[in-house]
């Protein structure tokens, strides 16, 4: 197997982007990807795309052909892979590229990762993201996706896990970064009473819980390591990215505190590149729900049990903290959470990071990034680890 | 949108819990399944019919305000994990109760309910929900 570098990075806004179709917005992020790598475009042999769910928000199926004909590789028959793994569908995208390039498949490979959400109303929105848990037994017996979180935070309340406050004190964390990123949907930093007091979705989860609702994509362009330097002298190398499953439905599963298939990913990224979680400096994780991201601070290993949620509500995950930065972009919450983008996403954010171009953003000294990706209830995870050339 | 069909194979879970059993190894399987995921291949032919418990106790549970539209005119309505006697996690709507009085830990039995239609001419779908057992 080869090493792999991502040598171009490139993501849209994401926010409400009434004036922007799924395909200009696929095809920004991409060019801005090879720009940033320095590619003419002939030398791409292959894309993979992240997208969740086309065919039920622009009723479009098939964009791996949609994308691979308007970034102009359908004329020269480059192939192009979609992927759909729930709400970790970027990150699992990003993963078969590293395999395509670690294997010597191809050569230099486009990661994209793409959704536009707003062309549908919002009942019908939820609906889809209920649709990422179990949709016979769990969204069609009136359980959504928001309350199945609400049950994680409620039983994390009630065996001492979390308080209230410090569930909620991971959208402070996120906003308060989402401030300084020109990229986000919400550039705002918010109070924590603004957070409790917001309107209620699931008790105890409120609207400033949730990740919003959002178009945008974003782009990574892959190659292996030895050959980075002939296209730029700014680029990270991947140093292990990892995946793991879990039941579709909560129900299924002994303890809803944790998501096993986090644990599971993180162990196995970990022993390949030979660190621990103390080793990683900057991380961006999946809090599609607040709850979401304080439980992944335990499963990844910087926090124990019980102790992340005060971390974050003391402000060691924010920028200039004594902990490791989490969600320097902004998060799901911040950022936006336009779904097939944000696995995406959230390694551009990290490469930004180890290549010292994240601006105001920057955390120093950081040599080693992480990024977590999960679909359904943690049913998917992937677990990608950069290291700074 | 579902088929009348999706509706009807699923009529011996949604209206009686009935799961199934693995003799191998004693797991109950709710809802059905068929390939225990344990055993796997020393399972086979050993998973049998079981009737899972009608009562539990709340495991976990929450309020829902923001739900898709078939669901619209029951807001706001409360929805739990229930462990049943036998030790099955279910997930379900918990219904005939204050929503300000439930608890981690609080007595509930199921019961079929109407849990929504498919619009004014379509299937309508039944299930179970769960009620205090008091
Ligand atoms: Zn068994």
């Amino acid at each position: 197997m080869r090493d792999v570098a991502i040598i171009g990075v490139g993501c849209t806004k994401f926010g409400e982007l009434w004036n922007k179709s799924f395909r200009a917005l696929g095809i920004e992020a991409g060019m801005k990807a090879m720009e940033d790598a320095n590619l003419s475009g002939s030398e791409v042999d292959g894309i993979f795309i992240g997208n969740m769910s086309a065919g039920r928000f622009i009723n479009q199926q098939h964009i791996d052909a949609l994308i691979a004909d308007y970034s102009g590789m359908a004329t020269h028959h480059i192939p192009a892979t979609r992927v759909e793994a729930g709400g970790a569908s970027g990150g699992v995208a990003f993963r078969q590229a590293v395999m395509a390039v670690a294997s010597g498949m191809n050569d230099v490979v486009l990661v994209g990762g793409a959704e536009k959400m707003t062309d549908l109303d919002d009942a019908s929105i939820n609906s889809v993201m209920d649709a990422t848990a179990d949709a016979d037994w769990e969204a069609g017996m009136g359980v959504t996706f928001a309350s199945l979180h609400a049950m994680i935070a409620q039983r994390m309340i009630h065996d001492g896990i979390a308080t209230r406050e410090e569930i909620a004190s991971f959208a402070v964390n996120s906003h308060f970064h989402g401030a300084l990123n020109p990229n986000a949907q919400f550039r705002k930093a918010v109070p924590i009473e603004t957070v409790l007091k917001s309107g209620p979705v699931a008790t105890p989860l409120g609207m400033f819980d949730c990740a919003p609702i959002s178009d945008g994509a974003a782009s990574l362009v892959l190659c292996p390591l030895e050959d980075a330097k002939k296209y730029t002298d700014s680029y990270v190398k991947v140093s292990a990215v990892t995946q793991a499953s879990d039941t579709l439905a909560l129900a299924q599963r002994p303890d809803i505190t944790s998501y096993g298939a986090t644990v599971a990913a993180a162990e196995r990224a970990y022993k390949q590149v030979g660190i621990t979680a103390a080793d990683i400096s900057v991380a961006e994780v999946h809090d599609v729900y607040t709850v979401a991201g304080i439980m992944a601070l335990q499963d990844l290993g910087f926090y124990k049990r019980g102790e992340a949620g005060k971390a974050v509500l003391e402000g060691q995950c924010q920028l200039g903290g004594s902990g490791v930065t989490i969600n320097t972009s902004g998060g799901l919450k911040a950022r936006g959470h336009p779904i097939g983008a944000t696995g995406v996403a959230q390694v551009a954010e990290i490469v930004e990071q180890l290549r010292g171009s994240a601006d105001k953003r920057q955390v120093e000294n950081a040599k080693y990034g992480l990024a977590q990706s999960s679909g359904g209830m943690g049913s998917a995870v992937t677990v990608s680890i950069m290291e700074a050339i | 949108m579902s088929s009348v069909a999706r509706e009807w194979r699923e009529i011996p879970g949604r209206y009686n819990l009935k799961g199934t059993k693995c003799e191998n190894c004693g797991s109950i399987f709710f809802p059905a399944r068929d390939f225990c995921p344990k055993c796997r291949r020393a399972g086979i032919g050993k998973v049998v019919p079981y009737n899972v418990c009608r009562t539990g106790k709340v495991y976990s549970f929450s309020v829902i305000h923001e739900a898709p539209d078939c669901n619209n005119a029951m807001k706001p309505y409360a929805v739990a994990m229930v462990q049943t006697d036998d030790g099955v996690l279910v997930s379900a709507q918990l219904v005939d109760v204050d929503l300000d009085k439930i608890e981690i830990g609080m007595p509930v039995r199921a019961v079929l309910r109407k849990l929504d239609a498919d619009g004014a001419s379509g299937v309508i779908h039944y299930g179970y929900k769960f009620v205090p057992n008091l």
